[in-house]
């Protein structure tokens, strides 16, 4: 900050007063200041959050009522539900008997999130390996703020997308029994993250130096060589960047599984039944929530869940870009 | 922490009621299923008395009587009976005993897609299909495919109504899909051609009421049954209120109870108090 005064000040004609001086160095602590207390109050605010969340499913814990309610076995194990059926893991926090258990929340996410994953990653970093590697510069141009433009597609318009035409169309084509699925959720949802893992991924390829593919070039690759064996390899760091951004969209994206998804909160690996998510779990039972009761606790407990989930990941892939970049620099070249 | 939140909440009470009290502004929430009839009269009252404002927002009942009790709304639209526990609470806040107002029947109205065969249901076989124990359609009459449930999330009166009056209050089978609100069960159904679901009487666009046998008769939901109550899921639609009605909000109970209020009733598919 101070240097980059430094040149203005020289410029100037005759040696500048002392005043000036003093005044350039407190204008330059105030904004030190201002982009400092900026940063700090992002970090407080987000530990905060963390802290409010956290304090609110605590009485999971420490209240023996909530604690007996909602116990490890109750969250983690099958229970009995009803006479003449198999214990099961069932959600259903209003029932006479509540029902706690949080597997199927989780696998209704990770369904979806998978489906959304399977078709927007390949698409997307596809997508931005043609724009960064193949695409005429007009082309791409047009096609990369187009993309980017789908971001901008509020969430609850993709859901009632979903919900009207892609579900009725996937039914009468697959012939599912369930129209609204967890099929149905993740291809909405998967419009939602392709306009970002394409452009993070259209970024990072565009990173990666030009003689890199000026000496596979020379070397005697061919053009899809040098994109897919040489600039995506050197970009890999940059496109897990985007996909864990992509997922994180994914796993935290309330209103299209909401809507798209049949919200029935089961255990199955079938993509073609419906699925309930932890954030649309949140959404649809926050509003009516007696706070302080066990039911609410729960539902914090699930966002600490979904925090702790991105956290995993975005700490996971932290530490595979390090091991990554440090094997490349270490590489004998 | 637990000592200060009464005393906040009883200040935001204190503080929307002088809002809505100098603004001239009648707030309603509540059930999804009352939202449509609920605006009629409000638009009506409008007209006939300028000068008010009526404000009137869904939710579910469970929402409105939640917000009844922070103090956010003067009228809370109740579809299902008031449980004593939300009575006790909201005469803890205030002191003063609610008043609960009917204002119109319901029918609940099972309905099914117009491609599907089945017409009538015992209330047993309502009672199965809602259970998870009938999964097929033949098993009941219809076509030998698989049966696609359809409920509403548990902020919703009519389908506490349901568990309760059906099942006894047990909970619907674990594959049901809870929808958002009774506009989209309809518009589910409507799409879903061996789907069933259900809702106020006042919804049914695109899908085809269920009959209901009851012994040897099929009784549909029309006015004569439901306010007969042989009709076997009919109900009251009530407001309830923190304090007794004054004022406008007094007037505007007056007023729906009338001809011209009842007849608003009709027009929007429910059925009248008289």
């Amino acid at each position: 900050m101070r240097e980059l005064t430094q040149p203005a000040v020289a410029a100037r004609p005759g040696p500048p007063s002392v005043d000036a001086q003093r005044r350039a160095a407190r204008w330059d602590l105030l904004v030190e200041l201002a982009v400092t207390g900026a940063g700090v109050a992002g970090i407080v605010l987000l530990l905060l959050m963390i802290v409010f969340v956290v304090r609110e499913a605590l009485p999971l814990v420490l209240d023996p009522v909530q604690r007996e309610q909602a116990s490890l076995a109750k969250l983690l194990l099958p229970q009995p539900w009803r006479d003449g059926h198999a214990p099961a893991l069932l959600w259903n926090p209003t029932s006479k008997v509540p029902k706690v258990s949080v597997w199927p929340l989780v696998i209704g996410t990770l369904k979806v999130t998978g489906v959304a994953l399977a078709v927007a990653a390949p698409a997307g970093v596809a997508a931005a390996l043609f724009t960064s590697e193949f695409a005429p510069s007009r082309l791409r141009t047009w096609v990369k703020p187009t993309i980017e433009l789908l971001a901008g597609i509020p969430s609850v318009v993709l859901g009632s997308f979903a919900l009207m035409t892609l579900a009725s169309a996937l039914q009468s084509a697959f012939g599912f029994d369930f129209r609204l699925n967890a099929l149905v959720a993740g291809l909405a949802m998967s419009l939602a993250i392709v306009p970002v893992i394409y452009t993070l991924s259209d970024d990072a390829l565009r990173a990666v130096p030009h003689t890199y593919r000026e000496a596979a070039l020379a070397l005697g690759a061919t053009r899809w060589e040098t994109a897919f064996r040489v600039v995506l390899p050197a970009a890999a760091p940059g496109v897990l960047g985007a996909l864990v951004l992509g997922v994180g969209r994914a796993v935290g994206e309330t209103m299209i599984v909401l809507m798209a998804s049949g919200n029935a909160a089961l255990v199955s690996a079938n993509l073609a039944e419906p699925t309930r998510t932890v954030s649309a779990t949140i959404a649809a039972e926050m509003g009516e929530v007696v706070m302080g009761s066990t039911h609410a606790s729960l539902l914090f407990l699930l966002g600490a869940i979904l925090f702790v989930f991105n956290l995993v990941l975005n700490v996971t892939a932290g530490a595979w870009v390090r091991a990554r970049l440090a094997r490349r620099e270490g590489a004998p070249s | 922490m637990s000592g200060t939140v009464p005393a906040r909440l009883g200040v935001l009470a204190l503080l929307s009621w002088a809002m809505s009290a100098s603004a001239g502004t009648l707030t309603i929430k509540g059930s999804d299923t009352m939202v449509a009839l609920c605006q009629r009269w409000a638009s009506a009252f409008r007209d006939a008395n300028p000068g008010v404002r009526v404000q009137v927002t869904g939710g579910g009942s469970g929402t409105g009587l939640s917000a009844l009790l922070e103090g956010s709304t003067d009228i809370a639209m109740s579809s299902r009976p008031i449980a004593p526990i939300e009575l006790e609470r909201l005469k803890q806040r205030t002191g003063v005993d609610p008043v609960v107002v009917e204002v119109a029947r319901d029918g609940v109205t099972f309905f099914v897609n117009p491609a599907n065969p089945v017409r009538a249901l015992s209330v047993a076989q309502l009672a199965g299909l809602f259970s998870g124990d009938v999964t097929r359609w033949s098993q009941v009459g219809g076509d030998d495919r698989r049966v696609i449930l359809y409920t509403r999330e548990t902020t919703s009166g009519t389908s506490e109504f349901v568990r309760e009056r059906l099942l006894g209050g047990l909970d619907f089978a674990p594959i049901a899909q809870p929808l958002p609100g009774t506009g989209a069960v309809v518009n589910a159904v409507s799409r879903e051609r061996f789907g069933v679901g259900f809702g106020g009487a006042a919804f049914s666009r695109g899908v085809v009421p269920l009959r209901v046998r009851v012994a040897d008769d099929e009784v549909a939901p029309t006015p004569e049954a439901v306010k007969s109550g042989r009709y076997p899921f009919s109900r009251s639609l009530t407001f309830v209120l923190a304090r007794p009605a004054e004022g406008d909000t007094k007037r505007f109970l007056e007023w729906i109870a009338s001809d011209a209020g009842q007849a608003l009733v009709v027009a929007a598919g429910f059925f009248p108090l008289r």
